[in-house]
């Protein structure tokens, strides 16, 4: 197990707030690997930190067990994808890509096979002479993975690389970006604020919470097994039985139950049923079951229950 | 019908604006002196082009402007991006307040450090008093313009490009200059307008042999209207305001 | 990166530092000295000359020139207001429609006042113009006179009013003017009670632009105004040159600055116009 990219206790403290607080994480190489949290939460910040553009106010950054902290952004062998692209409006495509290997003063024949070779691997062949204003959502962002790319770094950090694309692009260029990770074998780090968007691209994932990181985890672990209800509730819908919290899709609704409760809402989704319910302590509850079931109605009388081995315990945790 | 009373009381203030250099240009080309029309004459054009004085007034004005100007869009222009980067609030202040200070105080100032200079360093007044002083008051314009431009940049570009290693002298020349070139041109242009126009303060700075097209002009104007004084006008006004317009143009 | 941005900051600093601040305090040391025999300044270093400020000589002059820049002032108001509002309105062509107005600003200031003279005078357009239609039979006096200096600095400053103005009113929240309407106000009602309270920061920006810069004027009192019609901006010039006596020149320099940073500030500091 490499570790490419390492955080000590690394921290950023503002007067007013703290962004990062005390975070540490070990990513392997060849990695995907996913900062998940709410908007504020800090992990834009790391990534930043990570890159270059601020420096922490504690801890170390490691990248192959070298500190990198004293390092400017051009001195670092770690690459950003912005969020919003950043590509330079008044080059083209190529120059864009070149950028990189001519500020290294890299030989012509060399830098002209290396961005061909990136622009093919990014399906961009052809539009090298293509002006940044000419270009589509998905290829400006396909311009700015190859920019970064063709200069080979250790990581590769992508600031919400899905937010800025339509929505029903998303789910086939969260596929292709996998694909590209996998292809080059360069490790990623993406931060999203989309807990579908990191359960299904990233291989491990550190859900951070007010600079602070509160699990890390494979997605199924932080999915199924989660250790704080700020992870429970953020990857996810949670019915709540004072400490105990089951997943909707877990929930079963029958005549009778573990805890009864009175229908207020059956909607029929397609792929599921989707039953709210109300306890006599006026508890609001959701069940998503099988759409063959679909026989509730608003006023019915019902029980709700679960598989012990899908609940999920917490103690009572201190805010 | 709110819309149609607006528009023509438009056209008025637009006349309003217009018509006296529209005027002006006409009776440049009137054969007679007088303010009635005799027919169509070049002849005060040829006049002013005789004239030796206004001719090496007019290329005073351009050295001077073209000098003064290049020095203040580069000052200006790096002093815009430096503040740009983080404010500092006592230069921001202080050129401010050179915007707002009345002409004829700037003139007068200036005059006080030229003299002072002339007791203690024996440097006399001249083209090159002139200079420094249009540097001086067009200065801030060029910020002005400048900064505006700078703030339609996209700070994350100058990010990427030192995320892809170059060093922040280099993201600067590389990427961010040639995005503000259009304001830096213009800026330029303002600062090149401005110079060529002074009269206030250039007349109080410049010395015996380095006198301004403006000077003539207001001397000619003092001692009564003169064809001669219509015709320089309308030329003035058509390159000032074909600079302009170039200048409208290149920041679109 | 520090050293960087001091080094780009510096080549301002210096052009500021040494011909503006330092040009501020000579004439600062300059106005606290008494006049020299040959012009210039020389000790004893006295508060004479600002206590000839006061002079009632002085004192009409400052009138005059308050209440020149004052009427010009609100001249251009009038005037602008609905000419901002044409150009708001104007959709599409708005930029073509500013444009118009400032361009004539960029030429030439001395031109566009000679252009008046040219206009005004008694042998002038407008005179020969209402001699030949027969309406008088002697001239006009236009020239020389406080109307033509208003009417020179309306002429050359109403583009410093037209833009804040435009400014303001192009932001203007069309969706209140719709509402205003829906209550049953009419255009009128819904002009002088909502269009124009909200345009209040254009208003006081424009104005203090408008009268701060005619109050410092001196080209268009002298081209236009003649010996009649003389501003604060003349008598300091005139101190520099005829009437060599550079303490009393200084003193007023430094007075009018004071009067222009005063009205800025308690004109201004509730809106905090950041130009720079």
């Amino acid at each position: 197990m490499e570790s490419v990219l390492e955080l000590r206790e690394v921290s950023k403290h503002y007067p007013t707030h703290r962004a990062v607080d005390g975070v540490s994480l070990s990513i392997e190489r060849g990695a995907l690997y996913g900062l998940l949290g709410p908007s504020g939460c800090g992990k834009t910040t790391t990534l930043r930190l990570v890159a270059g553009f601020d420096s922490p106010t504690a801890g170390d950054i490691l990248l192959n067990g070298s500190s990198l902290v004293s390092l400017k952004p051009y001195e670092r062998n770690v690459n950003t994808v912005f969020q919003s692209y950043a590509l330079f409006p008044h080059m083209t495509v190529r120059g864009n890509i070149e950028f990189g290997l001519k500020q290294r003063k890299a030989p012509v024949n060399d830098l002209d096979a290396r961005v061909q070779r990136v622009v093919d691997l990014v399906q961009l062949t052809g539009k090298e002479l293509r002006m940044p204003a000419e270009l589509s959502g998905g290829e400006k962002q396909r311009v700015a993975l190859a920019r970064s790319l063709v200069l080979a770094p250790e990581v590769l950090l992508l600031d919400e690389p899905l937010s800025a694309l339509d929505p029903n692009l998303r789910k086939q260029v969260r596929s292709e970006l996998k694909a590209l990770q996998r292809r080059t074998g360069i490790t990623f780090v993406i931060v999203t604020h989309d807990q579908e968007e990191a359960l299904s691209m990233c291989d491990r994932i550190a859900v951070m919470h007010q600079g602070k990181v509160e699990q890390i985890g494979s997605p199924e672990d932080i999915y199924l097994r989660p250790r704080t209800r700020f992870v429970a509730e953020f990857l996810g819908a949670m019915n709540w039985f004072k400490d105990i919290g089951v997943r909707p899709e877990s929930t079963r609704v029958a005549k009778t139950g573990t805890v009864p409760a009175v229908v207020e809402s059956s909607m029929f989704l397609g792929n599921c049923v989707q039953v709210r319910a109300r306890t006599a302590d006026g508890v609001s509850l959701v069940a998503e079951i099988p759409r063959e079931e679909n026989h509730f109605k608003p006023g019915d009388s019902v029980g709700l229950s679960w598989n012990p081995a899908d609940e999920m315990r917490f103690p009572q945790e201190v805010n | 019908m709110k819309r149609h009373a607006l528009g023509m009381y438009a056209v008025l203030i637009y006349a309003f604006l217009h018509v006296p250099l529209l005027v002006l240009a006409v009776f440049s080309f009137n054969s007679s002196k007088f303010t009635v029309w005799r027919g169509f004459s070049l002849e005060w054009y040829r006049t002013a082009f005789r004239d030796s004085a206004l001719v090496e007034a007019s290329i005073n004005s351009l050295i001077i402007a073209l000098v003064a100007s290049l020095l203040a869009t580069v000052a200006g222009t790096v002093c815009a991006y430096g503040l740009w980067k983080r404010s500092a609030p006592v230069l921001s202040e202080s050129l401010y307040l050179s915007l707002v200070t009345p002409e004829i105080v700037t003139g007068i100032s200036l005059l006080a450090l030229f003299q002072w200079m002339f007791r203690f360093l024996r440097i006399q007044l001249g083209m090159h008093t002139v200079i420094l002083a249009h540097v001086a008051f067009s200065l801030a314009y060029v910020v002005i313009v400048v900064m505006a431009r700078l703030r339609t940049f996209d700070p994350s570009l100058e990010e990427a490009a030192m995320d892809l290693g170059a060093t922040e002298w280099q993201a600067f020349r590389r990427v961010t200059l040639p995005s503000i070139l259009p304001g830096v041109i213009a800026a330029g242009l303002l600062a090149f307008t401005v110079s060529i126009d002074d009269y206030v303060i250039t007349s109080m700075v410049a010395g015996v042999d380095s006198e301004t097209l403006p000077m003539v002009i207001f001397q000619m104007a003092r001692r009564g209207v003169s064809p001669v004084v219509n015709a320089i006008s309308t030329i003035i006004v058509v390159v000032l305001g074909g600079l302009v317009l170039v200048s409208e143009r290149i920041q679109r | 990166m520090q050293r960087l941005r001091a080094l780009f900051l510096a080549p301002a600093r210096a052009v500021n530092l040494f011909l503006f601040i330092a040009p501020m305090a000579i004439v600062l040391a300059y106005s606290l000295l008494s006049r020299g025999i040959y012009g210039g300044v020389e000790r004893p270093w006295t508060l004479e000359s600002y206590g000839r400020l006061f002079d009632p000589l002085y004192g009409g002059i400052l009138l005059r020139s308050f209440w020149i820049s004052g009427l010009s002032t609100l001249v251009c108001l009038v005037l602008g207001f609905p000419m901002a509002m044409f150009i708001a309105r104007s959709g599409a062509r708005r930029n073509l429609y500013l444009n118009l107005v400032i361009l004539p600003f960029w030429t030439s200031f001395l031109v566009r006042t000679y252009a008046w003279m040219f206009l005004l005078r008694d042998t002038g357009l407008i005179n020969t113009f209402l001699q030949w239609t027969g309406v008088i039979h002697e001239p006009l006096p236009l020239l020389y006179n406080d109307g033509a200096v208003i009417l020179g600095l309306v002429y050359g400053y109403l583009p410093f009013m037209v833009l804040p103005l435009y400014t303001t009113l192009e932001k203007l929240d069309k969706s209140l003017l719709e509402a205003s309407a829906d209550l049953g106000a009419k255009p009128w009602v819904t002009l002088t009670r909502v269009v124009i309270p909200l345009s209040a920061p254009g208003i006081r920006a424009g104005s203090i632009l408008v009268f701060i810069t005619c109050l410092g004027a001196y080209l268009t009192p002298d081209l236009l105004g003649g010996s009649k019609t003389v501003m604060i901006g003349n008598v300091i010039q005139n101190q520099f040159t005829s009437a060599r006596d550079w303490p009393f020149g200084a003193a007023a320099s430094l007075a009018l600055m004071a009067l222009v940073m005063v009205l800025l500030i308690v004109i201004l500091r509730r809106d905090k116009e950041q130009l720079l």
